[in-house]
This record gives C-alpha cells, structure tokens and sequence, in this order.
C-alpha cells in the first residue's frame, strides 16, 4: 500500500486542509459573534466601534484569503 | 501518436471534445452551487449564472495546458484519435447517465474509464498502466471524501459552536456572503482546471491530425470553444444533481453551506498544490457530507451518500465499458465512417437519455422541493386508515395531496 497513496502529500492537504479549510469559516464566524452576539448591540441598537474593528479583521482576512487563492489560482499554480 | 489525415475524423473528436466539456460543466454546477440553492444565499438562476461566468473567467485564467490524456494511466504509444473519441463517448454517457439518476460523479474518473476501456479494446491489458490507474485514480475516489469530510465536520462544528447564540436572522444574512465567496472559488477552481482538460484533448488531436504544429501552443478559438461550451453546460445547470446534493444529503442551513464549500475550495487547491489531484466532486460530496456530520442535531441521509459512492466505485469500469464498446464499433465499421457512426450512436444514447429525464424533470422551480418520497394514493389511505383520522384522505383545493400522489 505504501507505493499506492502519497502520505506525505495527503498528510499536508489534511493538514493545510483543516488550517485554512476549518479554520477560516471558525474566523468567519469569530467576526459574526462579534459583530451580532449577545452584548454586540447596545440599548439602542447600535455595535460599539471596537466590535466593528474586530470583526472588520476577521471579514477582512477571509475576504482576502479568498482574493490570494484567486491570484494563486490565476498565477497557474492550480 | 499515429498521424491521421483524416480531416473529418478530427472535426467529430473536436466536437466530442467540446460536447464532453459541455457535460462537464452541466455535471458539475451543483459542486459549487447546490449549497448555496438549497440555503436560498441565492436564486438558482443566479446561482447558475455566477457559476457560469467564473466558470467562463477561469478557462481564461490560466494556461498551463498540455496535450496530454490520461497521462501516467495509459500507454501514450497506443493513445489514437479513435480512442479518444472512443474514451470521450464513455465519459459523455457516463456523466449523462449518473445525471440521469440525480448521482454527482467526477467527470474527469469518467473520461478516464472511457479512455481505459478503449485502449483495452485496441490494445489489450499491457496498454494500461494498472498502478497508475489505481494509485492516481481508484484510491484517491477512496481518501478524498474521507478528508473533506474531516474538514468540513471540523469546521462546520467550530462555526456552529461560536455562532450558537447569534439570531438565526444574522447568521443567515452575514454566513450568506461567506457562502457565495467560497462557492464562487470553487468554480473559478473548476474552470480553471476541467476546461484545460478538454482544451488539452483538442490540442492533442489538433495536433494528432496534423492541423497544427506538434509544438503549436492552443489556438485562440479552442479557448473561446472551451469555455462557452463548460460555461453554457454550467449555465443549463444539472438540476438533478444540485438538488441531490444540497436536499438529498443533508438538510443545509446557510453556516454549513459557508463551512462545506470553504472546505472543499482548501482541499481542492491544496490537493492540487501538493500535487496530489483529488476529484472536484468527491471533495465537494465529502464536505456536504461533513457539514452534516459537524451539525449537532443533523441528520445525514447515509443511503443517498452510499448510492453515491458505489456510482464512484464503478465509474471507471462502467465508462470504460461503454468506451471499449465505442472502441469496438469504430473499429468495425472503420476509418472516418466508423468514427461518424460512433458519433451518431453517441448522439441517439443522449437523446434518449434525455428523454427519460422529461418524466420526472427537475429545475430551478423544483430542485428545492422536500426530500421525501412520494406518497401514492393507497399509502395515503393506509394511512388514514391506521390513524383512523379521515382528515389525511381530504383533497385541498389547491389539489397538493393530489399533487404529491399523482407523479
């Protein structure tokens, strides 16, 4: 068996998989509770500047996340 | 690569080519886009639409294309324009079938399986490459559900555990751009990396039948050609597959649809960074399966999913019969004729099979419908019967007991 899989390769995938895979919707979702969790709103209904920071960042490295894969996927490297 | 002057022979493998492309594209939507459907991120037109365009853009993207076909699982020596052909008559069928039965599948297995089954048929079991062939295409149909799976559970179980007392209402309004972002990747992806495969196989029978240098880069035209025929294919949209997948497998809210189609942009990607290709439509299935596993109080339809893998596991001997079959026929008849009586077998088959797909037919009205069998007018009495409630025999006026039995 050990000729027919390549481990080192599908240990990175599974790896990188659930760094990037898991671990940007887990950030995703970070911004979310920050943006509209319990406490995000306050009595009129507004989300404090520092909540909208925080969870600007999480958004941000998502979105940009995204545009990198883009770029990587343009650069030829798909 | 035996040279053929046959310019008629290379104008119906050009044209296969792109009617595969085409199926290709048609098979494959519900990858990217079932999630986001059956979450209502977006209309089924829209979705179609985004996923046609960046399908269009990443043909575009980028061209590392080599003209090559199943490279590493068959002989190349033996690799003729009849077996190409042959091999994209299999995939054609193949794909039309499995979409026939609402079963995603990976189109690229089903070229594959073509192309075996023809060069068993020309030239025997030595033409294979059988560690290649299970190395780089049986066992990897194996691990890549397993990892997306694992992915997607993972996360699909952290976004759901961070985001278990925001409103259902926020959460659906901000997880819906997450979803429509990572979706569109996928397609970009998709674009990018099945149109060079088709634009590859016309490279090499351009240049198999001496229309353009052995050298040649890709002509402009079969780049334009390419990306329509996968763009309009995505475009038409199989409804059935996309509904399997975003209401036959689980029950999807809109953070496991983000959590599912990220998953499978980062194992697509990183499988092909690392040089270890896995299926678009195993990663994809695998990540569904796992946004259901991930979802405390979800249920995943095991029996679907088990239809499924088994449509895997024989996609390549499957295809493979109907390549060498097409092999066969080519051959026996002969020359440019046996290649148009090849096309005109591959042109009835679909036709029928589309056909078959009019009884029940699914699209954008209906690929949300609830997942449920369909009950008939004596279960429905059965029912009534046992319940002892009359009320379940009572016809609406709109007809919708009629509706649900009638089909």
């Amino acid at each position: 068996m050990g000729t027919y899989v390549e481990w080192d390769a599908l240990g990175n995938i599974l790896l990188w998989g659930l760094v990037v895979g898991a671990g940007l919707p887990a950030l995703f979702a970070l911004g979310v509770r920050i943006a509209e969790g319990p406490g995000a709103r306050d009595a009129n209904g507004r989300i404090s500047t520092g909540r909208k920071i925080l969870s600007g960042i999480c958004f941000g490295i998502a979105a940009l996340t995204v545009l990198g894969a883009v770029a990587y996927i343009a650069a030829g490297g798909h | 690569m035996v040279r053929v002057t046959e310019p008629l022979l290379l104008a119906v493998v050009v044209a296969t080519a792109l009617a595969f492309d085409f199926t290709n594209g048609f098979h494959d939507t519900g990858n990217a886009m079932a999630t986001s459907i059956a979450t209502r991120a977006l209309k089924p037109k829209q979705a179609v639409l985004l996923s046609a365009s960046l399908n269009l853009v990443g043909a575009f993207l980028s061209l590392t294309v080599a003209a090559t076909i199943a490279k590493g699982i068959v002989d190349s020596d033996v690799v003729t324009l009849g077996v190409v052909l042959a091999g994209l008559t299999g995939g054609i069928l193949w794909n039309l079938l499995t979409w026939l039965l609402g079963l995603p599948s990976s189109s690229s297995h089903a070229l594959i399986g073509g192309v075996v089954g023809a060069v068993l048929a020309a030239a025997g079991t030595s033409g294979v490459l059988w560690d290649g062939l299970i190395s780089k295409v049986l066992l990897p149909a194996l691990i890549a559900p397993v990892v997306a799976i694992l992915v997607a559970s993972v996360g699909t179980r952290l976004v759901t555990r961070f985001t278990r007392d925001v409103k259902q209402d926020d959460n659906d309004r901000l997880f819906r751009w997450g979803q429509i972002g990572s979706a569109s990747l996928v397609s970009l992806a998709h674009g990018t990396n099945d149109a060079q495969k088709s634009m590859g196989i016309i490279l090499l029978a351009l240049i198999a039948g001496g229309a353009v240098p052995a050298d040649s880069g890709v002509p402009f035209w079969v780049i334009l050609a390419c990306a329509l025929a996968m763009a309009l294919g995505t475009y038409l949209g199989g409804w059935r597959v996309i509904r399997t997948l975003g209401k036959g497998l689980v029950e999807l809210e809109s953070r496991q649809g983000m959590a599912a189609e990220t998953s499978s942009a980062a194992v697509i990607l990183l499988s092909s960074h690392f040089g270890y290709s896995l299926s678009t439509t195993h990663v994809a299935t695998g990540s569904i399966l796992g946004s259901g596993v991930g979802m405390k109080g979800a249920s995943v339809r095991w029996s679907v999913a088990g239809r499924m893998f088994l449509a895997w596991l024989i996609t390549v001997p499957a295809a493979g019969i109907v390549g060498a079959l097409a092999y066969g026929l080519g051959a026996l008849v002969g020359g440019g004729v046996g290649s148009f009586v090849v096309f005109a077998a591959l042109i009835a088959c679909s036709a029928a099979i589309w056909m078959a797909s009019r009884k029940d037919a699914v699209g954008h009205h209906n690929v949300n419908e609830d997942w449920k069998p369909k009950k008939d007018n004596e279960s429905i009495l059965a029912e009534s019967v046992v319940d002892h409630d009359m009320k379940l025999m009572r016809v609406s006026k709109k007809g919708k007991r009629r509706k649900l039995g009638g089909k």
